[in-house]
C-alpha cells in the first residue's frame, strides 16, 4: 500500500495557485480539466472554478507538449528543420512547411518555379480541406455527437490518400523544399484531386443536413462564446476566430504570397462573433478551398518542380526575415535570424492557436460547463501548435 | 391447506418463477442490446462494427461481460464504500420488478396487478438514487456533477412523463397493462399512438431523458464529465450501471409498447413475438437517435421539459379528460 | 407564432437528420478490413530507407559512401562504417557521381575517388528506423541515387532493437532471395 503522505492531495504548483485566488465567496468548485481530458484534445489542461454548473473563472495550463521546437532550430541546420515544421501542427502540416521553407527563400532570394507555387496551393489547401474536416468532427464529438466525425474521416482519408501519393506520408508531411517541392504531382494526382473536389462538393449538403441544421446543435453553438471584433484583436486572434467576428482578415490577400493573387476566391465572414459564426466560417472556408484547388489545377503550368539554383549548401546571409502563411487555423508566422552560418541564429514561431487559446479564458467566464467545452472546441486548437 | 397452496404459495411461486425468468431475459437482452447498439452504430457510420469474436462478432459481449466480471473492483480512496458499492446493485436491481406487470404475451404476465403502470412509475424513480449515491459516494468531482445533472433531469422528466401516461389511464380507465393491452386489440388504429400521438411523443422523449440516453445522456456526458457519475467503477461496478442503462430501456420500451403500439396485439404471429418486435423497434429507434443527434445542454434540457413537454402534456390531458366527459 | 415556427423547423430538421443517417446505414462498409483486405496505395508509401543496388549486381549497393546522407538526417539515425582499401583491392566502377565534390567542413572531407577507382569500400549501413522522420532529405541528397523508401507498412517489433537494420546485410540477403514483395 502507497502511504497516504506520499500523494500531494493539494495538487500541483497551478492548482494550489489557481485555488488561491478563489473568487466566490460561497461554495466553488475547482474542477481540473485535463490534460487528460475526452474534449480537450490532447493534452491542454483547463483549470476552472465552478460555482454549480457554471464557471467562474477558467485557466488554461500549456506546456505539457512542449517539444523544444524553437530551441531545435537553432541546432540544426537549415535543411535540417524541415522535418520539424510538419510535427507543430500535425493537421496543417503543410501550411508549416511553407511558412519556413518560404521564410528561408525569402532571406535567400530564392526564385521559386510557377510549377512548384501552384502544387504547394494545392496541396496546402488540400491540406487546409483535411485539417477543417477533422476540427468539425472533433468539434460536433464535443458536442456529444459521434457520427459526423466518421463521414468527415471518409473524406479526410481520401484526402490523405491523394497527399500520400505525393508526400508519401499521410499526417507529419515533409514535402516543401527550398526553392520548390520535393516530388512532382502526377497525372493520377490530379485525377484524384480532381474527382476528389466534384465527390466533396456533393458531400457537404450532407454534412449541413447532418449537423449544421441540427436544431440541437445550433442551440449549443448559438449566442455562445462571443468574441467582438475589438477582443479578438487585443488578443491577437486570427484565421476563422477573428473571420468569424466579421473583419475579413486573411493572409492569403492581406500579405499576398505564392500565387493566391491570381486565384480567384471569397473570404468568408461571419458578423456574429460566435461559435456558430466560427462553425459557419470553416463549413465556407471548405468550399473556397475546393475552389482555390479546381483554380490552380487549371492553371497548373509546365516547367520544373523544384528551382534548379539553390546552393547545394544552405547558407543564407546575415539577417532577419518574417514569412506568414494562412494556415487552418490563422496566421502562421515564421521569424528568423541568421548569422550567416548554417544554422539559424534563432527561429520564432508564431503558432495561431497561442493566440486563440488566449480568448478561452475570457470567454469561458460566466458561461455553464457545457458551454466552455463549446467554446473550446470552437477556437479549434490543436496543442502541439500552442506548445511547440 | 389447499387454501394455504392456492393463496400463499402458488403466487409466491409463479411470483419467485417470474422474476428468475425475467432476470434471465434482462441479462440475455443485455447482452444482445449490446451487440446491437454496437452493430447499428457500427453500420450507421460505415464500419462493420464487432467483427472478430465469434461469427459477425456475436460472441463479443460475452467475451466484453468476461473482461468485466474479471477485472478487479477498484474503490476510489476516501469513497464511502457502503453506499459505493449499493449504488450498482440499486440501480440494477428495480428493473426486475419493473418488468414483474408488463403483458409480454397473452398469457405471459410476472404479475398481473392493477395498479402495474403505477409500480413501473414508482420502481423506476429508484434509479435516480443510485445515480445520486453514485455521483455522491465517488468522491470525485465529475461523478458529482453527474448525479447532481442525473437528479434534476429525473425530477423535471417524470413530471410529462407521468402525465403522458396519465392520459392513457384516461382513455383506457384503467392502471393495469393487461387492460390498457384489451383496449387496443381493435386493429391498427384502435393503438393508442393514433389516439394519443401527442402523448406518446412526450412518452417517448421523456423515456429517453429518463434513461440518460442521448441526446439526453447529460448524466454521463463523456465529453464534458468524463463518464460522468460511474467515472470511478471499473470492473462489474460499471458493467451493472451498464446493464441497468440497457434494462431501463427494455423497461420504457416495453411500458411504451405497451401503452401505445397495442402491447401484444397483432396478426399473424402470436403475441410474445410482436411484444419482442414491438420493444426492439423502440430500442432501435433511440439508437438511432443516439448515434444522430449531439448533446443538449443542461438548461436546454430543462427549458425543454418546463417550457414544453410540461405545458403540452398538461393540455393534452386536459383535452383527453374534457372529450372523455363529452363522449360519456 | 415565430417560437413555434422556429420550433417546427428544429423538429425537421431533427428528422433530416434522422434521414441522412439512416441512409448511410443502408450504404456499405467503408472501412478496409485488415487482415482479411488491404489498402490498395501501398505503392505510395514511404516506408524506411532501403539501399539500391547496382543494376548489374544486386549483391552490391550503387553507394559511394560520400556519407552524405549520414550528415543531412536530421534525426541522427544513419551510420555508416567504411574502410579505405589497399590500392590493389580499389572497387573499380564507373563513377555516377553528380557532384563527387566533398563538402566543406562535412565528416565526408577526405577525398570520394581516383580517377575511375573509389577510395571508399562500404562495410556497414546502419539505419536506426526508431527515430526515422521519414523525411525523405537522405535519400533526396544521395547523389548517386542509392537510397530509396521501402514500402514496408508493417513493420512492428517488441523491442528497439527490431528496428535497428544494417541495410547493407539486407540488401545482400535480399539479392539472393527471389524476388520480395511486402503484400
Ligand atoms: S528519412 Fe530523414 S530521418 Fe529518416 S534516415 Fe533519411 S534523413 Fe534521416
Ligand atoms: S548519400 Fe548515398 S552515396 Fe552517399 S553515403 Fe549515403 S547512400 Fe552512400
Amino acid at each position: 500500500m502507497q502511504d497516504k503522505s506520499s500523494f500531494n492531495l493539494d495538487g500541483d504548483y497551478y492548482s494550489s495557485k489557481f485555488a488561491e485566488q478563489r473568487k466566490g465567496e460561497g461554495d466553488t468548485l475547482i474542477l481540473n480539466l485535463g490534460p487528460q481530458h475526452p474534449s480537450t484534445h490532447g493534452v491542454l489542461r483547463v483549470m476552472v472554478e465552478l460555482d454549480g454548473e457554471y464557471v467562474r473563472r477558467a485557466e488554461p495550463v500549456l506546456g505539457y507538449i512542449h517539444r523544444m521546437h524553437e530551441k531545435m532550430g537553432e541546432v540544426k541546420t537549415y535543411v535540417q528543420y524541415l522535418p520539424n515544421m510538419g510535427r507543430v501542427d500535425y493537421l496543417h502540416a503543410l501550411a508549416w512547411n511553407w511558412a519556413y521553407v518560404g521564410a528561408v527563400e525569402r532571406l535567400m532570394g530564392i526564385e521559386v518555379p510557377p510549377r512548384a507555387e501552384y502544387i504547394r496551393v494545392i496541396t496546402c489547401e488540400l491540406n487546409r480541406i483535411c485539417s477543417h474536416l477533422l476540427w468539425w468532427g472533433a468539434y460536433v464529438l464535443d458536442l456529444g455527437g459521434f457520427t459526423p466525425i466518421l463521414y468527415a474521416f471518409d473524406d479526410r482519408e481520401n484526402i490523405m490518400d491523394i497527399l500520400q501519393m505525393v508526400t508519401g506520408s499521410r499526417l507529419t508531411y515533409c514535402y516543401y523544399r527550398f526553392g520548390g517541392v520535393s516530388s512532382d504531382i502526377t497525372s493520377e494526382f490530379i485525377a484524384q484531386t480532381r474527382a476528389f473536389v466534384d465527390r466533396f462538393r456533393k458531400r457537404i449538403p450532407m454534412y449541413h443536413d447532418l449537423v449544421t441544421g441540427n436544431m440541437i446543435l445550433r442551440g449549443r453553438c448559438e449566442d455562445i462564446g462571443v468574441i467582438s471584433l475589438e477582443m479578438a484583436k487585443r488578443y491577437g486572434a486570427t484565421g476563422p476566430v477573428l473571420r468569424g467576428t466579421g473583419l475579413p482578415y486573411d493572409v492569403r490577400r492581406a500579405e499576398p504570397y505564392s500565387v493566391y493573387n491570381q486565384i480567384d476566391f471569397d473570404i468568408p465572414v461571419s458578423e456574429a462573433g460566435d461559435a456558430m459564426a466560427r462553425y459557419d466560417v470553416r463549413l465556407a472556408e471548405l468550399e473556397q478551398s475546393l475552389r482555390i484547388i479546381e483554380q490552380a489545377l487549371q492553371q497548373l503550368p509546365d516547367g520544373p518542380y523544384i528551382s534548379a539554383d539553390v546552393p547545394e549548401r544552405i547558407v543564407p546571409p546575415k539577417g532577419e526575415v518574417y514569412f506568414a502563411v494562412e494556415g487552418a487555423r490563422g496566421k502562421i508566422g515564421v521569424y528568423l535570424i541568421s548569422d550567416g552560418s548554417d544554422k539559424p541564429y534563432r527561429i520564432k514561431l508564431r503558432a495561431p492557436g497561442y493566440s486563440n487559446l488566449h480568448v478561452f479564458a475570457e470567454l469561458a467566464q460566466g458561461t455553464i460547463l457545457a458551454d466552455a467545452i463549446s467554446i473550446l472546441g470552437s477556437l479549434d486548437l490543436v496543442i502541439p501548435e500552442i506548445d511547440r | 391447506m389447499t387454501q394455504i397452496l392456492q393463496y400463499l404459495v402458488m403466487p409466491l411461486v409463479h411470483i419467485v418463477v417470474a422474476l428468475a425468468a425475467i432476470l434471465t431475459f434482462i441479462a440475455l437482452n443485455g447482452l444482445i442490446l449490446v451487440y446491437v447498439e454496437r452493430k447499428v452504430a457500427g453500420f450507421i457510420q460505415r464500419r462493420p462494427g464487432p467483427y472478430e469474436v465469434g461469427p459477425q462478432g456475436l460472441l463479443q459481449p460475452l467475451a466484453d461481460a468476461l473482461k468485466l466480471m474479471a477485472k478487479q473492483l477498484v474503490m476510489p480512496r476516501g469513497a464511502d464504500s457502503i453506499l459505493f458499492w449499493a449504488a450498482p446493485l440499486l440501480s440494477f436491481t428495480p428493473v426486475a420488478i419493473c418488468l414483474m406487470p408488463i403483458p409480454f404475451g397473452p398469457n405471459l404476465t410476472g404479475w398481473n396487478v392493477n395498479l402495474g403502470i403505477l409500480l413501473v412509475l414508482a420502481f423506476s424513480g429508484l434509479n435516480v438514487l443510485a445515480l445520486c449515491l453514485a455521483g455522491w459516494s465517488s468522491n470525485n468531482k465529475y461523478s458529482l456533477l453527474g448525479a447532481a445533472r442525473a437528479v434534476a433531469q429525473s425530477v423535471a422528466y417524470e413530471i410529462p412523463l407521468l402525465l403522458s401516461v396519465l392520459c392513457i389511464a384516461f382513455t383506457t380507465g384503467s392502471l393495469n397493462f393487461a387492460d390498457v393491452t384489451a383496449s387496443q386489440s381493435h386493429g391498427l388504429f384502435s393503438w393508442n399512438i393514433f389516439v394519443q400521438p401527442l402523448a406518446f411523443l412526450i412518452f417517448f422523449i421523456a423515456a429517453l431523458a429518463e434513461t440518460n440516453r442521448a441526446p439526453f445522456d447529460l448524466p454521463e456526458a463523456e465529453s464534458e464529465l468524463t463518464a460522468g457519475f460511474h467515472t470511478e467503477y471499473s470492473g462489474m461496478g460499471f458493467g451493472l450501471f451498464f446493464l441497468a442503462e440497457y434494462s431501463y430501456m427494455i423497461v420504457v420500451s416495453a411500458v411504451g409498447s405497451v401503452l401505445f403500439l397495442g402491447g401484444w396485439n397483432g396478426p399473424f404471429l402470436s403475441g410474445h413475438w410482436w411484444m419482442l418486435g414491438k420493444i426492439y423497434a423502440l430500442i432501435l429507434v433511440m439508437m438511432w437517435f443516439r448515434w444522430t443527434y449531439p448533446r443538449v445542454r443542461f438548461d436546454q434540457l430543462l427549458n425543454i421539459c418546463w417550457k414544453w413537454l410540461i405545458p403540452l402534456s398538461l393540455m393534452n390531458l386536459l383535452g383527453t379528460a374534457l372529450i372523455i366527459n363529452l363522449v360519456r | 407564432m415565430t417560437t413555434i415556427r422556429k420550433t417546427l423547423n428544429g423538429l425537421w430538421s431533427l428528422i433530416v437528420g434522422l434521414k441522412v443517417t439512416g441512409k448511410e446505414f443502408c450504404k456499405p462498409w467503408l472501412t478496409v478490413h485488415y487482415p482479411r483486405q488491404e489498402v490498395n496505395n501501398l505503392n505510395t508509401y514511404r516506408g524506411h530507407i532501403e539501399l539500391v543496388s547496382l543494376s548489374d549486381d544486386p549483391g552490391k549497393p550503387k553507394c559511394v559512401v560520400c556519407r552524405r546522407c549520414e550528415e543531412i538526417c536530421p534525426s541522427d539515425c544513419i551510420r555508416i562504417e567504411m574502410h579505405t582499401p589497399e590500392e590493389s583491392h580499389l572497387p573499380d566502377r564507373p563513377l555516377m557521381l553528380i557532384s563527387g565534390v566533398p563538402l566543406a567542413g562535412s565528416v565526408a572531407k577526405d577525398p570520394l575517388c581516383e580517377g575511375d577507382k573509389l577510395l571508399r569500400v562500404l562495410d556497414g549501413f546502419y539505419l536506426n528506423y526508431n527515430m526515422c522522420s521519414l523525411c525523405g532529405l537522405c535519400v533526396q541528397n544521395c547523389p548517386v541515387s542509392s537510397l530509396t523508401f521501402s514500402q514496408e507498412v508493417y513493420l512492428a517489433g517488441q523491442k528497439r532493437s527490431d528496428f535497428e537494420f544494417d541495410l547493407l546485410q539486407r540488401l545482400q540477403e535480399d539479392a539472393y532471395k527471389p524476388i520480395k514483395s511486402y503484400h
